[in-house]
């Protein structure tokens, strides 16, 4: 069991959770992944780590209530378990050499393109981070992020907070005004790593990407999480979960992502059921 | 005087049209009397041939007399004597290739029904006695354990008894390895499996799950850090193999591994359960071995209505236990033999609509000593299907040799061991089962971990 000591509410669906995990806090690098299941019933879920405190033996988590799991997890408080948390897995972001480099996150992408921000930072290296969100309402870790960046760009699709547009058209402009990026690191939304890629490819701009597929053990054992990439079958849970994005199929990637949305509706209504059976186990 | 009847007692089985839609086990067992019954028709021969062919040297013709006798304690007690599972075993083993080959009543009509009469035992222990293992006098060393499938199981075990304190770490969420994710429920009921791993509890082995060893730590932390005197790594061969078809990537292609874990790890087939599966109709399984019938039987069992396997040779070479494919067949399981899969056909939306193969006929035999399919040119033909599952074979997982110094491994990436002793090309760390050979059977893997046990003790022993 795995204990939650800390929890925040980052925006009306994403929730920050730092939770005791020894063990793999003492060998967490930003890039890699763990997967969690709430209890004995759940599926298995991969997220990137967010945050690590190896003194603590703590690791930090921010996820959006997208599914039955996500849902699960969040309606854990601070003092509760959950069933299991394993990791690190995957393969850490690989940096060298770099001496600028553009953060691109996309909603609550901006969570794992934080620990990136922050590890780049404290290697010296110089940070344009571009955080792109659809309204004000949903902004998440701007302070962090403004801490770690040399320059910070906000996006919202409507213009509420920041500039109006999209993070294609910022990375776009600062390129074309003479901004020379060794790397563009891009977390967020199939859809955005794919145009951040496309945005970068006429420039040659080395463009790293970060993939979280369907997966169930997160040691290459399953299968379900492959990709193709430069036309070859990679496992994201051990070959990734970065990639070169302009090498990764995106629109198969987006294809495979959606194999279980019927169900997922479906159980949606089962998991009224069970919220409202863990509520009342938590009363008895 | 021996029973000379020339067939094995019958073992009572659940129908078939009833089985296929269900997840209880399909055989059911023998009654006590069935088992005195067939227990009399062993003729305890001298020589014991049957022993010769058990990879970890049962000791069955005494078992078997005091199950004639009606003293299954007793049988039990000399079954556990070498055995740590006889329960999985007495289910799994391929006993017609093993002791049961070898017996004496086999040269003329069936083979005394060694592996029943050992599951016999094993149940009625298990159903009659709650009694646990107790904890064994310490001997102040420690031995830390990789996975815990049967090698892993059987290795634990053993080093327990002898005074160690085992830890074993398992990367899931679950320990008992393919036992728990591959075989399904209604060939190893997972109850068995964890009966087991409790007895290992209580005789003091730590399982520490969710430990995926080679990222949350190294052999070499294990022994440096964490002061283990010796590592046994048991990690099987999980990596799933594809065919590099057209249109593996399509939704509804899985990997056996994934469409087993999903069924019997995380029990897609209960509804309390969150695990999502696809809903298929028709199913095409591709391969030939006991993985592959289990695939088909659990898509029938999930509701498919037409379930296929698709295999490139033909019955003769299949490399799955003939029981197992008069199940299959049984359970409404259409073969395809002599098949190859081409190509998986895209409905346009992603997903998968079909299954191309090309007819094949046999050649000559290849390096396996199996006549080798060749294919018919222009004979394509197309299975309407919606969900593919490969089932064409595993590989070790690369994570632990990849992170210790010093591990070799041969080409297949299966770790290279001495053969008398298990030892690793590294002092100190042992290797048994599916790492070692690449995938074979639970017997095998459960003989490995034997032996590691053994020369880890000389080795602790003398250090």
């Amino acid at each position: 069991m795995f204990r939650i000591v800390n929890k925040r509410e980052l925006n009306s669906s994403v929730t920050l959770l730092e939770i005791e995990a020894p063990f793999v806090a003492k060998k967490a690098k930003a890039g890699q992944f763990i997967i969690f299941r709430v209890d004995d019933y759940s599926e298995r879920v991969p997220l990137t780590i967010a945050d690590y405190d190896r003194e603590k033996g703590t690791v930090t988590i921010i996820f959006q209530k997208v599914g039955l799991s996500t849902k699960l997890l969040a309606a854990k408080e601070v003092g509760d378990t959950i069933r299991d948390f394993v990791g690190p897995l995957g393969i850490a972001t690989e940096y060298e050499g770099y001496k600028r480099v553009a953060v691109v996150g996309g909603g609550v992408g901006c969570a794992i393109a934080y620990p990136q921000a922050k590890a780049l930072h404290a290697m010296g290296v110089s940070v344009d981070v571009i955080a792109g969100f659809r309204n004000e309402d949903i902004v998440i870790l701007e302070e962090e992020m403004k801490a770690v960046a040399d320059n910070y760009y906000l996006m919202t699709d409507d213009g509420t907070k920041g500039e109006k547009g999209f993070v294609t058209d910022k990375l776009k402009a600062l390129i074309e005004a003479g901004n020379q990026y060794d790397a563009v690191i891009a977390i967020g939304p199939i859809p955005m790593m794919k145009f951040v890629s496309l945005t970068t490819k006429p420039y040659g701009i080395k463009t790293i990407v970060s993939l979280n597929p369907i997966m169930i053990d997160g040691t290459g054992m399953c299968g379900g999480c492959r990709v193709t990439v430069g036309g070859k079958i990679k496992f994201a849970c051990v070959d990734g979960p970065d990639f070169d994005g302009h090498e990764v199929d995106f629109d198969e990637l987006m294809s495979r992502n959606s194999i279980y949305k019927e169900q997922e509706a479906e159980m949606a209504e089962t998991h009224i059921c069970r919220m409202d059976k863990l509520a009342k186990e938590l009363i008895h | 005087m021996a029973n000379m009847s020339l067939e094995k007692i019958r073992m009572p089985e659940q129908a078939p049209d009833v089985r296929n839609k269900n997840f209880k086990e399909v055989a059911l067992g023998y009654t006590k009397e069935m088992a005195m019954e067939e227990a009399t028709r062993c003729l305890n021969c001298k020589h014991k041939p049957c022993v010769s062919g058990c990879p970890v040297n049962v000791r069955i013709p005494e078992f078997i007399a005091e199950v004639a006798k009606g003293d299954f304690m007793e049988a039990y007690k000399i079954l556990t004597s070498t055995n740590a599972l006889p329960a999985v075993c007495g289910r799994v083993c391929p006993q017609e290739s093993q002791c049961e080959s070898k017996c004496v009543r086999g040269i003329k009509g069936e083979p005394v029904a060694i592996g029943r009469l050992e599951r016999f035992v094993a149940d009625w222990y298990m159903a009659n006695c709650d009694e646990m293992p107790e904890k064994p006098a310490q001997n102040g060393k420690k031995v830390a354990v990789i996975g815990s499938g049967p090698s892993s199981l059987t290795c634990a075990s053993d080093l327990a008894k002898a005074g160690y304190a085992v830890t074993v770490f398992e990367a899931f969420h679950t320990a008992g390895g393919v036992l728990v994710y591959g075989i399904p429920e209604f060939r190893l009921p997972k109850a068995i499996v964890q009966k087991e791993i409790d007895k290992l509890s209580a005789m003091g082995v730590e399982i520490m799950t969710n430990m995926v060893i080679g990222k949350v730590l190294s052999i070499d932390e294990i022994i440096d850090d964490m002061g283990f005197d010796a590592v046994f790594i048991g990690t099987g061969a999980g990596l799933p193999s594809f065919m590099n078809i057209p249109g593996e990537a399509l939704v509804g292609v899985y990997s056996a591994n994934e469409y087993l874990t999903r069924i019997n790890l995380m029990k897609a087939y209960l509804p309390d359960y969150d695990t999502p599966i696809r809903k298929s109709k028709a199913v095409a399984v591709v391969g030939g071995g006991n993985v592959a019938m289990d695939a088909a039987r659990c898509a029938k069992r999930m509701g498919a209505e037409k379930v296929y396997i698709v295999y490139r040779r033909s019955e003769k070479e299949m490399p799955a236990r003939l029981e197992e494919v008069h199940h299959a067949k049984e359970e409404g399981i259409e073969f395809h033999l002599l098949r190859n899969p081409v190509k998986i056909l895209d409905d346009g939306k992603g997903q998968v609509c079909g299954i191309e193969c090309l007819k094949m006929e046999l050649g000559e035999p290849d390096a396996s000593g199996r006549r080798s399919p060749v294919p018919i040119e222009g004979s394509n033909y197309v299975i309407d299907v919606d969900t593919v599952v490969m089932s064409i074979g595993t590989s070790p997982n690369p994570l632990i040799r990849s992170t210790t110094k010093g591990l070799e491994a041969n080409r297949k990436g299966c770790l290279v061991v001495n053969e008398e002793t298990n030892q690793t090309t590294r002092e100190g760390v042992y290797a048994g089962g599916d790492a070692v050979t690449g995938a074979a059977t639970v017997i095998l893997a459960m003989g490995a971990g034997k032996k590691a046990a053994a020369a880890i003790d000389e080795y602790l022993k003398n250090k």
